[in-house]
């Protein structure tokens, strides 16, 4: 599987570490009100697409940059990769 | 009393030792000084006007430049420099005060080693060793991928001559690895 990074071209996926569900980086405010009943869905809760699905990849053999992938999971083909920094900006995080 | 201390090259030869086999030479560089600088948060831009005023470049993604001192894109807003080791020994404390709080500075000098690879046929023998497409990578090509499960860099410095850098700690094996990919293709 060749995974095209946004900056670096297309890259071996061997380079690559899968994390999982791009909702992962929807991290609820611990110290917030009701943060347990928040946390119990992000912490187990994953829908299980056949089909197109956003995940987070870590180029941990490359530049080391958290990528958000949408791969379909039953042919592997990849539609679009954007920086993880990039989507998280564009929704209002300040870093 | 003289220094009875005595420096040793990552190989642990007291001068680099240089391997020619048929048309590849893989030469131990320990002449290098090394330090990783990135922006700190808000203040790219001022650490790009630093660099410029000073001489440092500060190249692109995937790419190396060299303009006083060489440096090669590690990640966004972060750069390996490199520095002649004579005359930068002390690396950081040379790049620190240009930079001041603006960027972060970390000595890398002695974390890796360096070999500079010549050979007719580069792209044949990187072939073997990685899957970095050598073929594809203009002069000035930088990147890092997995040599022999070791995260190295590349650097290709003109079409005959490659800088690889990988972990210091593991410089036998590497050199091992580089040995045996150019026996391969004897």
């Amino acid at each position: 599987m060749i995974i095209n990074h946004p900056l670096l071209g297309p890259r071996d996926a061997q380079e690559f570490i899968y994390l999982g569900d791009a909702a992962l980086i929807h991290r609820p405010d611990g110290m917030a009100e009701g943060a347990l009943e928040r946390f119990i869905p992000y912490t187990y809760l994953r829908d299980n697409p056949a089909g197109s699905h956003r995940e987070l990849w870590y180029h941990e053999q490359g530049d080391r940059s958290w990528l958000v992938v949408t791969r379909n999971t039953t042919t592997h083909e990849i539609t679009a990769v954007e920086m993880a920094r990039d989507v998280a900006r564009k929704e209002g995080r300040s870093k | 009393m003289a220094n009875p201390l005595k420096p040793l090259t990552a190989l642990g030869n007291p001068t680099a030792q240089s391997d020619t086999i048929g048309a590849v030479t893989i030469t131990e560089n320990p002449d290098t000084a090394l330090a990783s600088l990135a922006s700190r948060l808000g203040r790219e831009a001022e650490v790009a006007s630093l660099a410029a005023s000073a001489g440092v470049p500060l190249p692109g993604p995937g790419r190396a430049e060299t303009a006083g001192y060489g440096a090669f894109w590690l990640g966004p807003e972060q750069w390996m420099i490199e520095a002649p080791f004579a005359t930068h020994e002390d690396i950081t404390a040379v790049l620190k005060p240009i930079f001041t709080d603006a960027a972060s500075i970390t000595e890398q000098t002695d974390a890796w080693v360096r070999f500079d690879i010549t050979a007719s046929d580069l792209p044949g023998y990187f072939e073997r060793l990685c899957n970095f497409d050598m073929a594809r990578a203009t002069p000035g090509a930088a990147t890092r991928t997995v040599i022999d499960h070791l995260g190295c860099y590349i650097i290709r410095r003109s079409l005959t001559l490659v800088s690889l850098l990988g972990p210091r700690s593991s410089a036998h094996s590497l050199h091992h690895a580089l040995v045996t990919a150019a026996r391969a293709i004897l």
